[in-house]
């Protein structure tokens, strides 16, 4: 029923056809998810929008380098308080380019975990509100937790 | 100059409240806009004891993590311990036995107790009562001894293990601990005629500070907060973990959204984890304490796995990435605080200087944790 | 004669210096019941190491104050923050002054003794007032602020019941109150119910205005610890801080003497029995003790309850009972 509820939402604002295929069922007990989606990254404000409506809440924000393949990811954790289901949803962006739209209008508990994958990253958030430093201090032009960071 | 009413509220000044005060317990800055006592905007400044564990756990085997997860919320440090380690046992597939969790569950509950305590403490200083600070620290007292006596330390504990924790309880600890439950339960209508009761103390936590179930679930906020906000998640109920779901145990809910709700909940949550602590010690089997052939250092398979547990302050989760090696390729902590705090700019908007504060203890925050 | 008025200087400049000595003693020693006091009620012990039983913990405190420099910061009004404390102890002296202690100690008596105290009491206020404003400090100015909403709005009623007990008294001298209560408890003005029903509402008003007036807890809002750092007194240091200590012990001490006078019987015994000061000396520690019992026993009030308490109960009560006591005056 919850699966079919965001199938729609995904295909109807994400993707703009069936959804289904991009959407993994998975098992909460091995990886503390029901579902996980890959969207493009173009496309996380318009997945977080779905989440939002179907009464999810978002957790956390997760970066990750992924250097050898040249590509970072985010990893929105949502949580659904009311059924305790959760819901993994990636994106991808180019080390080099690493922009993507600001889910932050949204939710705006993302602003800090926003800033903070942009303090550790170095993620760029189209629309972002505030984007300054949250963690590291208000003058660091590093980002250290990408892969080719050398201290 | 005309002194109309639209000058003198267009006079504001900045209040720098923090790195060090009284009330932010710890190294935590509000930069408040102020019109006279009210609060027209407060910008949390933070990361003063940003100590990057998540790059600490790139760096270092997952064994040697197993301190820093203690150190983020020191003061329900066991709760944190636990996250760590059932996520690498997820991730590596190890299987705990049995009396090694309903241990987890025991300490587990009892830190999660002087977590509570401590909060209710440190809360009424806050507000400008001191006495009850020391009650519940005589009582917490008791608590630090029984833990101490097993685990070594009194406050950063690091004695769970991968597959199980490091050492066995004895029947002293379960005789101190059933003692221990009946005192707490005998000290309970103290606090409530001292503090619940309070006509003061009601004054200032009722109807302040008030958070929508909305606004948290756009913050994310979770623990004592959302529940007094009257949605009933609780991680170890929705999610269950561990050997929780063996036990008989209610997850107390307050619709109001105020600091009396949020002081509610984490009073009837000391009494429910007592219940569980009685259930657990009545119910637990013997056997290992530490499951076999679990190697000394640890390389789980190529994979990723995100665990989450009930802190004291809510949702604490780890999402752990393997690449194959001996120490974690990603290593992502989701602290409760964090969210739970970074709705404070939009609640305490218009609110006076002193609610703010009051709402500021309610949250229950522990600056290291929102800093990692 | 000449004599007569040479004497008189010589009496009241001894009667000066001993009570700046009471003063002191009083300010070091109930600093001293502070910490002994919730120590009992906290299950731990309170200071130990200095003297027996840290009988000279406040002799220390007094050299490490001492010891201190006396630091004005920049952007300070330095001429105001100077006075400040000084503005603040000598008018708490000065109510020491006017207070009988015993049917025969006391060290000026004059006949509107009770609207001069309360004058004195009043240059108090603007005191803090200015520490807080001259320290050119953020939480200073904030306390600065709180400290006249407060005082005002508790001068009134207690103002209020102390015109009532004139109204029952027809003097405004101190010692003539207190010697219209001779003769045991049933004739102390807290239980003179011939001339209010409300009197001991009345004690209660004042109990709760005398505690807001030395701006001790729970109506601590200039100093609120946990909100304004140390409120107006954030900036001080060594015996700048150290005044202001002492002018709220002092306070305290005026505040209780007062009680003791205009309610309790002054140095009369409950029983009719041996009056003198040390009955005297028993209230205002009674009562010194019961301030210090609220403090630790109570939160900190907000301070729209603060003056919520004060316009919409005390203010109300207080003119009930004045106008309670007005009828009875007329009629009896």
């Amino acid at each position: 029923m919850w699966f079919d509820d965001l199938k729609d939402g995904f295909s109807e604002s994400v993707w703009q056809e069936d959804a289904a295929p991009y959407l993994v069922e998975t098992n909460h007990a091995a990886r503390g998810a029901d579902l996980e989606t890959t969207v493009p990254a173009e496309r996380v404000a318009d997945a977080a929008r779905v989440m939002y409506e179907a009464m999810f809440s978002l957790e956390a924000i997760t970066g990750m380098d992924w250097i050898v393949e040249g590509r970072m990811e985010l990893v929105y954790d949502y949580v659904q308080f009311s059924s305790g289901r959760r819901v993994t949803v990636r994106a991808s962006v180019p080390r080099e380019a690493p922009g993507l739209p600001t889910v932050s209008m949204i939710y705006p508990g993302a602003e800090w975990h926003e800033r903070e994958a942009r303090d550790f990253f170095g993620f760029i958030f189209i629309g972002h509100p505030d984007p300054t430093p949250l963690l590291l201090p208000e003058d660091a032009d590093f980002h250290p937790l990408r892969k080719d960071f050398t201290g | 100059m005309s002194i109309d009413d639209q000058s003198i509220h267009a006079e504001t000044f900045i209040l720098n409240l923090g790195p060090q005060h009284p009330a932010t317990h710890g190294v935590l800055r509000i930069k408040l806009t102020m019109d006279g006592e009210y609060i027209v905007d407060a910008e949390p400044v933070i990361g003063y004891g940003h100590r990057m564990h998540e790059k600490m756990g790139e760096n270092r085997s997952y064994a040697k993590f197993l301190p820093n997860a203690s150190r983020m919320d020191y003061v329900g440090a066991l709760l944190n311990t636990h996250c760590h380690v059932a996520a690498v046992e997820r991730l590596a597939g190890i299987t705990v036995p049995e009396r090694a969790e309903f241990i987890r569950v025991i300490t587990a509950e009892l830190n999660r107790v002087s977590s509570h305590l401590l909060w209710m403490g440190a809360f009424l200083v806050d507000l400008g009562a001191f006495t009850p600070l020391l009650y519940t620290f005589d009582d917490r007292e008791d608590i630090l001894d029984l833990l101490e006596s097993i685990t070594g330390s009194r406050l950063t504990y690091c004695y769970y293990r991968f597959g199980g924790v490091c050492n066995d309880i004895d029947d002293d600890f379960i005789a101190g601990t059933r003692s221990f439950i009946e005192r707490m339960r005998s000290r309970m209508p103290m606090y409530h005629s001292l503090v619940t009761e309070n006509i003061i103390f009601r004054k200032r936590c009722e109807g302040i500070g008030g958070v929508p179930a909305e606004t948290c679930r756009r913050y994310g906020a979770t623990g004592p907060v959302l529940r007094g906000s009257g949605v009933c998640y609780d991680v170890r109920r929705n999610e269950p973990y561990s050997v929780y779901p063996l036990f008989d145990f209610s997850v107390p809910v307050y619709p109001e959204g105020d600091c009396m709700a949020r002081y509610r909940v984490r009073m009837d949550e000391i009494v429910e984890s007592l219940r569980i602590v009685e259930q657990a010690l009545e119910r637990i089997p013997a056997g290992p304490v530490m499951a076999e052939k679990v190697p000394l250092i640890l390389k789980p398979a190529r994979g990723e796995c995100y665990f989450n547990v009930e802190a004291a302050r809510g949702s604490f989760g780890m999402r752990i990435v393997s690449d194959g090696l001996d120490a974690p390729y990603r290593l992502k902590v989701r602290s409760p605080c964090f969210s739970n705090f970074s709705l404070f700019r939009e609640c305490v908007r218009g609110t006076l200087l002193a609610d703010a504060l009051a709402f500021l203890g309610s949250l229950d925050l522990v600056i290291p944790e929102i800093d990692r | 004669m000449p004599h007569d008025w040479l004497w008189e200087t010589v009496r009241l400049l001894l009667y000066l210096v001993g009570l700046i000595g009471f003063a002191a003693f009083n300010a070091a020693y109930l600093s001293l019941l502070e910490r002994k006091e919730p120590a009992w009620f906290q299950l731990r012990r309170g200071p130990t190491e200095a003297g027996p039983l840290g009988l000279l913990q406040p002799v220390a405190d007094g050299i490490k104050l001492l010891g201190k420099q006396l630091l004005v910061q920049g952007g300070a009004d330095v001429l105001l923050f100077k006075i400040a404390p000084v503005a603040v102890v000598i008018p708490s002296i000065m109510c020491l002054v006017l207070i009988p202690f015993s049917e025969t100690m006391g060290a000026r008596d004059i006949s509107l003794g009770l609207l001069a105290v309360y004058s004195f009491a009043a240059i108090n206020v603007l005191a803090t007032m200015l520490g807080g404003w001259a320290s050119h400090n953020k939480y200073s100015s904030i306390a600065a602020a709180r400290v006249v909403a407060q005082n005002i709005a508790y001068e009134i009623p207690l103002l209020l019941v102390i015109i009532a007990l004139v109204m029952v008294t027809h003097t405004f001298d101190l010692r003539e109150i207190v010697a219209q209560q001779a003769g045991g408890f049933w004739n102390w003005n807290v239980l003179r119910f011939g001339a209010s029903p409300l009197m001991p509402l009345a004690f209660l008003i004042y109990f709760i205005c005398m505690l807001a007036e030395a701006n001790r807890a729970p109506f601590d809002m200039v100093e609120a610890e946990s909100e304004l750092i140390a409120g107006a007194f954030t900036e001080y240091s060594g015996m700048g801080f150290g005044l202001f200590f002492i002018a709220e012990y002092v306070n305290v001490v005026v505040g209780s003497s007062i009680g003791a006078v205009l309610f309790l019987g002054g140095w009369h015994c409950p029983f009719g029995l041996l009056p003198g000061l040390h009955w005297f000396l028993i209230k205002l520690y009674l009562l010194c003790f019961a301030v210090i019992w609220v403090r630790w026993t109570f939160p900190r009030t907000q301070i729209y309850g603060l003056l919520n308490l004060s316009w919409k109960v005390l203010i109300p009560l207080a003119l009930a009972h004045l106008i309670v006591t007005a009828v009875t005056v007329k009629l009896v």
